[in-house]
């Protein structure tokens, strides 16, 4: 049981505000994702978290505990961090049997509850190696093995993948999900790749320069990002963003003047907009099609075979590049002129401040 | 890659530097094995019947047993000593720095460049009138005061590659900062502690300044013996040699002995 309140939770250092008034609810035995890009305080606010940073301002409150200055250890919660921090001096056993030896549990214990979590991991076989004669993966697990050892009510990771390979990563993800399942506990995850967020998390909480930007599900995120940092940062490849200017309101939407004089008719809530005020349009790359005579078009930069699936990346005539995900493959070739239109349906627009106006998607 | 190979000319060169440099210790040993008539002898004896005789001297007129004891003593309890207040201090700094830690080490290293003269006085004052002169105490602290920046230098620096995620780890893992002490730094560090403790028994050992100006016949250390045979009853080359020998051989011993844990130390960080 692990419910995780953080009501207006902030952190300076000397003068630098590396965290700002972050107001956030973790329930129980949930799979939280913060993401973001690098050096926007994910790690300061886990840290925060594991009580091995300072809380500046506000409250962290555990299972309705005040726990601002409860120390790391007694509060239940355990970490794996991202350079794995394995006690390069004891075996393996020793490493996940430590947080138990400190807390006094008698050797047979200790090495009946190693063993299980060997087993769950796959570590049996290295129980009495050191960690320098390790692989990558290895270690990793033993990062794990010793944070699941103590039966903590939460786990915090910080990058835990950070380091593996491609594929190892991949395999990971989905361990980590399935132990999430059988372990029931609640588990903060931090990470800057948003394909490792959508993945895995129950929800997802994008920080940006020390501040929430949004909290939701991987498909609210996706389908209806708060703002343009958010509509940017999830999803790959990126959203594809058109600046222009609302022009007159047309059957139940705009229409949207872009830079080079084209107009697009988009969707719009009746009142939301004001005319002649600055928009941006988003539109992810796979809702644009080609088409014989769309809105959009220009010529066809780089083509990328995915399999399943084809990325076309056209130089639109005002200097952007499109990016569209299509598996229509019979009419384009490097460099040939393509036109394109957009799903209206899927369209989402941002005011001048790049906050979300409306989603034309459906929640 | 190609192999490096010294050529010729540079051994040669590089083996008589060396000769050079080893010549005096070399001719030392050679002049304790000889009386005082054949080590006056000019020109110089190259081949001569060694005797033991000098030894026989050194070690029986002046007490050798008891300054080997007192150069035993002071560079051991200095030494631990030294250790004992350099890991806490060391802890801190490379731990819990504040803004002025690397100042503080800076200045402690710079108390080294202090010639020991400027404060013979002062230290001599309060010797005599804490009633420390020649005693073992008053060395043993001079020793360990002379060794302290060193020794703090070196467990900072070993302390400070030891990743901190290690010890939060440790800590969320319910070791607070004394049981990381022991399950982690001293474990951790120890190849580090004992490298610095092995310098400091050497310096300390090798020490005569101190031991020459603070100490008479009760707690004199070797180095203050040898430099009893130079002094009023004129020059006994043989038996100055012998004791020379003997002051000397027993670090040299240990030294050779420890070296190979002392360069790994030394150069831990460097080569991880
Ligand atoms: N101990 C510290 N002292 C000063 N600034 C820090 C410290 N730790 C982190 N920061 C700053 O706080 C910001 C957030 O850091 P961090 O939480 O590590 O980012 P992330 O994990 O998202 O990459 C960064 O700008 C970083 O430079
Ligand atoms: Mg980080």
């Amino acid at each position: 049981m692990a419910r995780l309140e953080l009501h207006q939770v902030g952190k300076f250092y000397a003068n630098f505000e590396a965290i700002k008034a972050v107001e956030l609810t973790i329930e129980d035995r949930e799979f939280v994702v913060f993401v973001g890009p690098s050096g926007c305080g994910k790690s300061t606010l886990l840290r925060m978290i594991a009580g091995l940073e300072e809380i500046t301002s506000g409250d962290l409150v555990i299972d309705g505990v005040r726990a601002n200055a409860i120390p790391p250890d007694k509060r239940g919660l355990a970490m794996v961090f991202q350079s794995y921090a394995l006690y390069p001096h004891m075996t393996v056993a020793q490493n996940m049997g430590f947080a138990l030896k400190m807390a006094g549990v008698a050797k047979a214990e200790i090495a009946e509850k190693v063993q299980a979590a060997a087993r769950i991991l796959q570590l049996d076989a290295v129980l009495s190696r050191r960690p320098r004669m390790l692989s990558g993966g290895q270690r990793q697990r033993v990062a794990i093995g010793r944070a699941i050892v103590r039966n903590p009510k939460g786990f915090l990771f910080d990058e835990p993948l950070s380091n593996l390979d491609a594929a190892l990563r991949v395999q990971m993800r989905t361990e980590l999900v399935k132990l999430h399942q059988d372990l029931a506990a609640t588990m903060i995850y931090v990470t800057h790749d948003q394909v490792e967020a959508m993945t895995m998390a129950d929800r997802i909480v994008v920080l940006n320069k020390g501040h929430v930007e949004q909290v939701g599900t991987p498909l609210e995120l996706y389908r209806r990002p708060a703002n343009l940092f958010v509509a940017g940062f999830i999803g790959s490849p990126r959203m594809n963003f058109f600046q222009g200017r609302a022009a007159q309101p047309a059957n139940g939407g705009i229409a949207l003047e872009l830079a080079g004089g084209r107009t697009l008719q988009v969707p719009a809530p009746a009142g939301a907009v004001a005319l002649g005020s600055p928009l941006t349009l988003g539109i992810r790359p796979e809702h644009l099609v080609l088409a014989d005579a769309g809105p959009l078009g220009g010529q066809v930069d780089v083509i990328e075979h995915l399999g399943a699936e084809t990325l076309l990346y056209v130089k639109d005539p005002t200097g952007g590049t499109i990016v569209v995900r299509t598996d229509d493959l019979a009419r384009v070739r490097p460099g040939a002129a393509v036109s394109i239109a957009l799903r209206p349906d899927r369209v989402s627009l941002f005011d001048d401040a790049g906050n979300a106006i409306s989603h034309a998607t459906p929640d | 890659m190609r192999e490096q190979r010294a050529s010729l000319p540079g051994s040669i060169i590089a083996w008589v530097v060396a000769f050079l440099m080893f010549f005096p210790i070399l001719w030392m040993l050679i002049t304790s094995f000889k009386t005082e008539a054949q080590a006056i002898a000019n020109p110089p004896l190259i081949i001569f019947r060694p005797v033991l005789e000098s030894f026989a001297a050194a070690l029986s007129q002046s007490g050798y047993i008891l300054f080997a004891e007192n150069s035993i003593i002071i560079s051991l309890v200095s030494t631990a000593l030294a250790i004992a207040i350099a890991f806490p201090a060391a802890y801190s700094m490379a731990f819990q720095p504040g803004k002025r830690t690397q100042d503080m080490l800076v200045w402690m290293l710079s108390t080294k460049m202090l010639p020991p003269v400027g404060v013979l006085v002062p230290i001599y004052i309060i010797c005599r009138d804490t009633g420390l002169l020649d005693t073992r105490t008053a060395l043993v602290i001079v020793d360990m005061l002379m060794n302290l920046p060193i020794v703090v230098w070196m467990l900072f620096s070993f302390f400070r590659d030891i990743p901190k995620d290690i010890l939060e780890a440790a800590h969320m893992d319910g070791a607070g900062p004394r049981r990381q002490m022991i399950y982690l730094l001293l474990p951790l560090a120890s190849p580090g502690i004992a490298s610095a403790a092995l310098l400091a028994i050497i310096l300390s050992w090798n020490e005569a300044f101190w031991s020459i100006n603070l100490t008479a016949s009760h707690a004199g250390t070797l180095a203050a013996y040898i430099a009893r045979y130079s002094a009023p009853e004129g020059l006994f080359w043989a038996k100055l040699s012998a004791a020379s020998v003997l002051a000397v051989a027993p670090i040299l011993i240990f030294g050779s002995l420890a070296q190979r844990r002392l360069v790994r130390g030394l150069t831990a960080g460097a080569v991880k």
